[in-house]
């Protein structure tokens, strides 16, 4: 039972002294202390690569610090693997969830700890103690579903509820809305609010500033590596976290000018697609898209998003339907490929960077070439001109402003911003009449992703029509000037940006509730470049 | 990308790692010799002196060396498309047979000269036809190349019995031969090329060929690197969604770059019919297919470790011919046992050493200034 006498008393639940942690040359956490008061909601800010998921590795038992302490309520404890970690009453819930789709609410948890050879007594028992559960902190979550068929916020409660039963006392979680709309994210906050206040501590690793202002009493603010700053949520701002996290000023808001739409020049009519699964992915999609324009799409991603971008690029034929670029009509009886579409000035940034748009093992200037490598300007003849394709991969890493500008360093090597930043440079370059962004941010540092934005704006100013598909609605409603929102493969709403706010595109998002089955989130590799090992090696 | 600890500097990852595979196989071997009861110091020197310590070893090992070059460029350069060529055995046979038939055809009516650029067309298309059709199935049916091609030595070895015991030998006689290709017809040996300019050579079977597999590498390195289809090719061996989205038809660079591997890898009929055998006959491919596939792995695929790779085999198949008449209680088996150890280390194990290099590396990196930091 929680005692509530101790919420503000007593040594704090966990303490980290001195962590340091390296990983070959990359200086992962540099002495990094903490301290997280017990019954707290305690956030940890920092752009990717920071250093947030490695401290959280080093404290569930995945790496071991190079020095450094752990306290757990104020005893010194060796957390050598995940089983040390919750043996001293440390729970994590991951980004990607650890569930067995197959499986009932209720197998998910006992997994790991059946009680016995005979199943049938470990459940009676393990039942008993998830209703317990259930009763004392309300998660809403029916032991008898399987999770497959759960909507992606239960999923999240059921890691929770699997923490709870491993006797957990403090909860880490790592990203825990990157998957949900802003309603689940709300529900999410209120479950963390109850389980505040019945005495455990939570640990919110994050890189969302919003979430960090409406939940947390505490937040630490990482930047490379070290732990730059403390402030009491209700003592700081936005603002000063922003300028914190990336250790100078920055502007979150974009100032732009209203569209100037010019003329259509995409124009989708009754587009449907079915996946390789037979899953109906898109249903009768159709909107325009005009010179001049931002169009944003806004939806829980594994709405038909993705396969969107894919028709639009060549990469999937229309099944019915069509579109129409620039009067060439393309249907299922008349499709193109991916490069007749960067013939007709089709430029696409795509939301997998690391599978589709570059190539891990290439070196930079080789990722740069991809898509135009029969350009008569890098293939003379036969054989490519590797030093011209240098050299112009070096000129993209100067006007993109790609650190460290070492157009022969592998693609891998460089961070998610920088990676994304070459991507964007080699698609914009060409000065494309349509470009098509999928996530153009997602797992960026929050200086390369004002960049990023300046760019879609000038381009926008130049008369390109972009399309923009992001799951964070922030970015849809400060980027675009109409937002479409998608829902199980459907167009469910359409808003002018200046109209938009969370709420309504929140509940257009959710339209179809509860959400489909086929909501998965997307199979995101990118994580920082040198944490999260729970991934694994891809 | 990458894992906990930086990636290896370049020259140790070409050179120090396959370096160290080698020594290790050499020593799991020597304590075999030494539990056989022999000095392991002295097998080396035998293999060794025996391999490269006169003209007549060394002329043998390059002559082993350039089928190793073809085999192994044939499973490179499939390698890089992420495809595993294991026909390079059939597709040799066959290209040998292409060779074959066109000797037997012209080889009373043009000399050399004008045949050999023949014979090496005749060997690259046998080779790729002998690729196609498990390439073609590969890439639009989804059969495994692996398995495809593995049954395509079986096919090849059947069809060459067949065609040697029936069509092919020679009229009246009872060993499934084709009768000799005319002397003119024959590509000169290196050592009667090198006696013309009045240097002194034992005979060996090495000749010509071995700058036909000079020119293969050549082609080998340029294709890969320094074309727009070398790219593409790299970039489908890497991730073909990519590949898609850079406006890559995958199937097509599968049956291209297939249809490659499986010619060069028939360039070894050119060496072996023309160059040695001067006939067509059973199983003149012997191994060269599999040993290949070794010779690939070890030389990282690239067309400057292929040849060190295929001269480092050479001198194993020479140096161990030689060993087992030199050392009696080392047979021929025993030489096999050493290969063996060579590609177990080098292929299936050939990242046994790399945590430790890496570790090591880390430590050294670490006592210098970082760069990577800030």
């Amino acid at each position: 039972m929680p005692d509530d006498t101790a919420n503000t008393a007593g040594p704090p639940a966990i303490e980290l002294r001195h962590i340091d942690k390296r990983f070959g040359e990359v200086h992962a956490n540099r002495d990094v202390s903490l301290s997280v008061r017990r019954g707290s909601i305690t956030g940890i800010i920092g752009e990717n690569g920071a250093g947030k998921s490695t401290l959280m590795s080093i404290l569930y038992g995945f790496y071991e610090a190079d020095s450094g302490e752990i306290l757990v309520g104020g005893e010194a404890r060796h957390i050598r693997t995940p089983s040390d970690a919750i043996a001293a009453g440390i729970g994590m819930v991951h980004q990607h969830f650890m569930l067995v789709e197959n499986f009932t609410v209720l197998e998910n948890i006992m997994l790991g700890v059946e009680g016995g050879a005979i199943l049938k007594h470990g459940a009676a028992a393990a039942r008993r103690e998830v209703e317990r559960l259930e009763r004392e902190y309300g998660l809403g979550v029916d032991p008898d579903a399987r999770v497959a068929e759960l909507p992606v916020g239960a999923q999240q409660r059921v890691e929770i509820l699997k923490a709870l039963y491993r006797g957990a006392k403090i909860m880490v979680l790592d990203e825990p809305t990157g998957v949900l709309t802003p309603q689940e994210t709300d529900q999410l906050f209120r479950v963390l609010a109850s389980l505040r206040a019945r005495g455990e501590t939570i640990i919110l690793i994050t890189h969302k500033l919003r979430e960090i202002m409406a939940v947390t009493d505490e937040v630490y603010v990482m930047r490379a590596g070290s732990m730059v700053a403390q402030r009491r949520t209700v003592e700081t701002s936005e603002q000063e976290l922003a300028e914190l996290m990336v250790g100078r000023k920055i502007r979150l808001s974009l100032d732009k000018a209203p569209a100037a739409a010019g003329p259509p020049v995409l124009t989708v009519s009754h587009l449907t697609v079915h996946d390789e699964r037979g899953v109906q992915r898109l249903d009768d999609v159709s909107f325009t898209l005009a010179a001049g324009e931002i169009l944003g799409i806004a939806g829980v991603s594994g709405n038909g998003q993705s396969e969107l971008l894919e028709v639009l690029a060549g990469i999937r034929a229309p099944e019915k339907g069509s579109f129409t670029l620039d009067g060439r009509e393309i249907t299922a009886a008349q499709p193109c490929g991916p490069s007749e579409m960067r013939d007709l000035g089709v430029a696409h940034v795509p939301e997998d960077r690391h599978r589709l748009g570059l190539v891990s093992n290439f070196t930079a200037s080789e990722s740069a070439l991809l898509g135009y490598q029969h350009d008569p300007a890098f293939a003379g003849g036969w054989l490519l001109d590797r030093g011209k394709i240098q050299r112009y991969c070096a000129a993209l890493m100067e006007k993109f402003d790609v650190r460290p500008r070492a157009p022969n360093l592998r693609s891998a090597n460089f961070s998610g911003g920088n990676q994304q930043k070459l991507i964007i440079a080699r698609e914009l370059t060409r000065g494309p009449k349509v470009l098509l962004v999928g996530q153009p941010t997602r797992g960026v540092d929050i200086g390369a992703i004002e960049f990023i934005h300046r760019q879609l704006l000038r381009h926008r100013e130049a008369g390109a029509a972009i399309l923009v598909v992001s799951v964070e609605l922030e970015e849809v409603m400060a980027l675009a000037d109409r937002i479409l929102v998608m829902c199980g493969g459907r167009i469910t709403g359409e808003l002018a940006a200046r109209e938009a706010d969370e709420r309504r595109l929140g509940l257009m998002m959710a339209n179809a509730a509860p959400l489909p089955a086929n909501a998965v989130p997307p199979d995101e590799t990118q994580g920082e470049a040198w944490g999260e090992p729970w991934r694994g090696e891809p | 990308m990458s894992g906990a600890r930086p990636d290896l500097p370049r020259w140790a990852d070409i050179g120090l790692i396959p370096l160290v595979n080698v020594l290790l196989a050499f020593i799991v071997a020597g304590l075999v010799v030494v539990v056989i009861g022999e000095s392991p110091l002295e097998a080396v020197q035998v293999m060794l002196s025996g391999a490269l310590g006169s003209g007549e070893g060394l002329g043998y090992t390059l002559y082993y060396a350039t089928n190793f070059i073809f085999t192994g460029l044939a499973v490179a350069i499939a390698f890089h498309a992420g495809l595993f060529n294991i026909g390079g055995e059939g597709q040799a046979y066959i290209g040998g047979l292409g060779v074959g038939l066109l000797l037997l055809g012209l080889d009373h009516s043009l000399s050399w000269p004008i045949l050999l650029p023949l014979a090496v067309v005749a060997a690259l298309l046998f080779g790729a036809a002998w690729a196609f059709i498990p390439a073609w199935l590969q890439a639009y049916r989804g059969s495994h190349i692996v398995i495809t091609t593995i049954m395509f030595n079986f096919l090849a070895s059947s069809l060459m019995v067949y065609l040697l015991v029936n069509v092919l030998n020679e009229h009246g006689a009872t060993s499934p031969e084709s009768r000799n290709i005319a002397a003119t017809a024959q590509l000169p040996f290196i050592s009667d090329i090198l006696g013309g300019f009045g240097i002194k050579m034992a005979h060996t079977p090495l000749n010509l060929s071995i700058l036909i597999a000079v020119l293969a590498c050549v082609f080998v390195w340029i294709y890969v690197w320094h074309t727009p289809w070398g790219y593409e090719l790299r970039t489908v061996g890497q991730s073909e969604r990519a590949a898609v989205y850079a406006g890559v038809k995958p199937r097509r660079v599968i049956l291209v770059t297939l249809c490659i591997s499986g010619a060069l890898a028939g360039l070894v009929g050119v060496n072996e019919i023309m160059g040695v055998q001067h006939r067509l006959l059973l199983n003149f491919n012997a191994g060269y297919g599999f040993t290949g596939i070794a010779v690939a792995l070890m030389g990282r695929n690239h067309p400057l470790g292929v040849v060190l790779a295929a001269i480092l085999f050479g001198i194993l198949t020479q140096g161990g011919a030689e060993l087992s008449f030199e050392m009696p209680n080392i047979d021929r088996n025993m030489v096999t046992v050493i290969q063996g150890l060579v590609i177990l280390f080098s292929g299936a194990l050939a990242h046994l050493s790399r945590p430790w290099l890496e570790a090591l590396f880390a430590l050294l990196s670490r006592r210098r200034p970082s760069l990577k930091e800030a």
